[in-house]
C-alpha cells in the first residue's frame, strides 16, 4: 500500500527524514507475514521431506496446483477484504459455477465454451446481489454473503437433483478436446520444455517415455497472473487507491467523491468470478461437477487473505500476501503427506497459522500508524 | 477588496416544527476571516451543512460571486469553489499521506484502459504542498495515522485549496488540538486568507476566532445575533456575547451567593 518513496531523490534530502534500513521498509509491508512464513514451510519441508520427491518435478507441480486453486479465489477474497467486506459465499459459488457449467453441457446439449460463458454471466449476477445487498442496506456482508452461502449450496443441490436426479453431473471431459476455450482453464503450459527435460533424463519419466509431470497446469498460470494484476490494481491504478479508500474510511472516501458503493460492488463480482475461473479449473480437471465442491473454500480463501496481511477491518492488505498465503497453504497440505506426521493434524496446523498471523497483522498495523 | 465571494443572505431552515436557523445573514470576503460563534446547540452545524450544500435552505439565497445559485448537492457548492472540511476530516490513516491527499482525485497518466496513478506525480505534489505550509511531511508515503493532529487538519486543508477552493468552510479545526497544535493550524489558515481566499471558520473556542477573525457572526439559539468587525469589538465583549457570556455572569452570581449563604 504504501509508495516506495522515489520523490525524495531527486530533490534536495529533506534533513528531518532519517534513513531507514531497508529491513525496517520491508517490516512495514503487509506481505512480509506470508513470505516469512513460505520462507520457514519451504525450509522445513527441506529437511523433513528434501529427499522424497516433494520437490521433484512431479511434486512441486502438485503443491504448486494446489497453491494455485486457492489462491485464485484468496487474491479476490484479499482485494474485497481491502475494501472492507466479506465474501461467505465463495465456497457456494464454486458448488453452483460448477454445475452450471456442467448441466447446460451435459443435460441440454449446449456447447462447452457457452456454458462456461454462461456460468461466468451467473457469478456476475450473484456478486452484484452481494453487492448491491450490502451497499443498499448497509448490512455487514458477513451476514448478507453467509445467507447466500446456504442459498447458493441449497439452490445448487435442488436444481441439480431436479434436473439430473443425481448429486454429481460427470461425463465432461468428452467435450473440452475440441472446445474453442476450454484450454484456458484445463491445458498444461509448457510442455515441450518438460518433455525437453524428460528426455535429457532430468525429471521423471512414465514408463512410456512421457515426464510424469507433462506442464505448467493452467490454474497456476491464472494464479501467477492475477497476483501481477491484482497488484498492478491497487499500487498502481485510481480504482486500487479507491479499494483501499472504501475499507479504510467509507464515509471520508466519499466525502471525496470515491463512489465506495460503485467499489464494493465490482469487489463483490470479483470474488464470485474467481470462484468461477476456480471452478471451470477443477471441473474441467475433474471432467464432472459435484454438488459439493467448493466446501469451506471461503474460510480458506480468508485463511490465506489474513496470513497474507489483510486486516480483517479492510483498508490494508496485499495481493501478493495473499497468493503467498496460498502458496504456504498448498505447501503443507501436500507437503504433509511427503512427512511421517499423519495428516489428521493438517487443520491443527491451519488455525495456528491463521492465529499467529492474525496476531502479527495486529502488530504490523500498529508500527504503520503509530509512527514507531 | 470590497466585493464579496459569498453572501448568505436570511437563510431559514427547518426540520418539521424545529427553527433550526432563522433569518441568518452573513458575508465573506476575498482574503478575509468570517468566524462563526455560538455555543453547542446553537446551530452550528446545521448551518455548515447548509452552506456547503448537504441541506437546502427553506428562506434565503445564496449568491456566489455576484450570482444567486442553489446548491443541490455537496459537489455543486464543490464545483463553485466552496470546500468544507468536517471535523473527521475524510481521512483514512492507514493510507499515505499522498493517496489521502489525492483520494478520489487521483493524477492519471498513460493512455486509454492503461491510464495509471501517477504516484511519482502525486508524491511530489502532495511533499512540496506540504512543504509550503512548514510541515515537514518525512516521507509522502508515510500513513496519516503517523501524523499528529495539526498536521492532519493542514493536509485537510492544503488538499482543499489545492483542488481549487474559493472559500474555505472548516468545521471546528482545532477543537481537538493542544495549544501548540491549534496555533499551527491557525497560522495556516491566516496564510490562506492572505492568499486571496475567503474562509468561514466555525468554533465556539474565543481564543482560538478573535485573533485570527476579520469579522465576527454570533449564532445564538438558531438566530444571527449580528456580525461584528474586530474594531468594534473587544474579546471581553466577544465572550459575553457567546450565549455561555451571560450564562457566565449568572453563574458566577449564584455561586457567590451559595458562598455567602453557606458562611452564614
Amino acid at each position: 500500500m504504501s509508495v516506495k518513496s522515489k520523490s525524495i531523490q531527486n530533490k534536495s534530502k529533506d534533513e528531518r527524514l532519517r534513513k531507514v534500513s531497508n529491513l525496517k521498509v520491508l517490516l512495514n509491508r503487509p506481505e512480509l507475514g506470508a513470505l516469512g512464513g513460505s520462507v520457514l514451510v519451504f525450509i522445513f519441508f527441506g529437511i523433513v521431506a528434501g529427499d522424497t520427491g516433494m520437490f521433484s518435478a512431479y511434486g512441486t507441480i502438485n503443491f504448486l496446483e494446489v497453491s494455485s486453486n486457492l489462491g485464485i479465489i484468496a487474491i479476490a477474497a484479499a482485494l474485497l477484504m481491502i475494501g472492507g467486506e466479506f465474501d461467505l459465499s465463495v465456497g457456494s459459488m464454486i458448488g453452483f459455477a460448477g454445475i452450471c457449467i456442467a448441466i447446460p453441457a451435459i443435460y441440454w446439449g449446449w456447447p462447452l465454451w457457452s456454458s462456461i460463458l454462461f456460468a461466468f454471466s451467473m457469478a456476475v449476477l450473484v456478486g452484484y446481489a452481494n453487492g448491491i445487498l450490502v451497499v443498499r442496506t448497509g448490512l455487514p456482508s458477513f451476514i448478507v454473503t453467509l445467507a447466500m452461502l446456504f442459498i447458493l449450496r441449497g439452490a445448487t443441490l435442488a436444481l441439480t437433483r431436479l434436473i439430473t436426479g443425481r448429486t454429481q453431473v460427470p461425463g465432461l471431459r468428452v467435450l473440452i478436446e475440441n472446445d474453442p476455450i476450454a484450454w484456458i482453464f484445463s491445458a498444461d503450459a509448457f510442455k515441450g520444455v518438460f518433455t525437453w527435460l524428460g528426455s535429457l533424463g532430468l525429471i521423471a519419466l512414465r514408463q512410456d517415455g512421457t515426464p510424469l509431470a507433462t506442464g505448467i497446469p493452467a490454474s497456476v498460470l491464472w494464479w501467477v497472473g492475477m497476483t501481477i494484476f491484482a497488484t498492478w490494481l491497487l499500487m498502481k491504478t485510481r480504482y486500487g487507491n479507491w479499494i483501499f479508500a472504501s475499507g479504510g474510511d467509507k464515509l471520508g472516501a466519499r466525502n471525496v467523491g470515491v463512489p465506495v458503493g460503485r467499489v464494493k460492488i465490482s469487489l463483490f463480482i470479483g470474488t464470485a468470478v474467481a470462484a468461477t475461473i476456480y471452478a471451470c479449473v477443477q471441473v474441467l480437471d475433474a471432467g464432472s461437477a459435484d454438488t459439493m465442491r467448493g466446501f469451506l473454500k471461503e474460510l480458506e480463501a480468508i485463511v490465506a487473505a489474513v496470513v497474507g496481511g489483510c486486516l480483517l477491518t479492510g483498508g490494508y492488505g496485499s495481493a501478493i500476501g495473499a497468493a503467498f498465503g496460498a502458496l504456504i497453504f498448498g505447501t503443507v497440505s501436500m507437503g504433509i503427506y511427503y512427512t511421517d506426521v499423519d495428516t489428521d493434524w493438517f487443520k491443527v496446523f491451519l488455525g495456528g497459522m491463521m492465529l499467529i498471523a492474525v496476531i502479527f497483522n495486529n502488530f504490523i498495523r500498529r508500527r504503520v500508524t503509530e509512527n514507531k | 477588496m470590497s466585493k464579496n465571494l459569498v453572501e448568505f443572505n436570511n437563510i431559514s431552515k427547518f426540520f418539521g416544527s424545529v427553527i433550526a436557523l432563522k433569518d441568518v445573514t452573513m458575508h465573506v470576503k476575498k482574503g478575509q476571516i468570517m468566524c462563526l460563534l455560538g455555543d453547542n446547540g446553537a446551530g452550528k452545524s446545521t448551518l455548515i451543512k447548509t452552506l456547503s450544500g448537504v441541506h437546502k435552505p427553506n428562506e434565503g439565497e445564496i449568491i456566489v460571486e455576484g450570482k444567486k445559485t442553489v446548491f443541490d448537492s455537496p459537489r455543486d457548492a464543490l464545483d463553485l469553489g466552496i470546500a468544507t472540511v468536517y471535523q473527521d476530516l475524510a481521512l483514512v490513516s492507514l493510507m499515505s499521506v499522498t493517496r489521502n491527499f489525492f483520494m478520489g482525485r487521483e493524477p492519471m497518466k498513460g493512455v486509454g484502459p492503461f491510464k495509471v496513478f501517477d504516484v511519482k506525480k502525486a508524491n511530489d505534489i502532495a511533499s512540496e504542498r506540504m512543504g509550503q505550509i512548514g510541515i515537514d511531511i518525512r516521507d509522502p508515503s508515510q500513513a496519516v495515522g503517523t501524523m499528529s493532529g495539526g498536521e492532519r487538519q493542514c493536509l485537510a486543508i492544503s488538499r482543499a485549496i489545492y483542488f481549487g477552493a474559493k472559500v474555505l468552510i472548516l468545521d471546528e479545526p482545532t477543537s481537538a488540538l493542544g495549544v501548540h497544535q491549534a496555533s499551527v493550524v491557525l497560522k495556516y489558515i491566516v496564510k490562506a486568507a492572505a492568499s486571496g481566499l475567503g474562509v468561514i471558520l466555525i468554533t465556539h473556542n474565543v481564543h482560538h476566532a478573535y485573533p485570527v477573525g476579520n469579522s465576527f457572526t454570533i449564532l445564538n439559539r438558531g438566530k444571527s445575533m449580528g456580525t461584528f468587525e474586530k474594531k468594534d469589538l473587544s474579546r471581553e465583549k466577544l465572550l459575553s456575547m457567546m450565549a455561555g457570556g451571560e450564562e457566565l455572569n449568572k453563574l458566577e452570581v449564584e455561586l457567590k451567593e451559595i458562598d455567602r449563604t453557606s458562611k452564614n
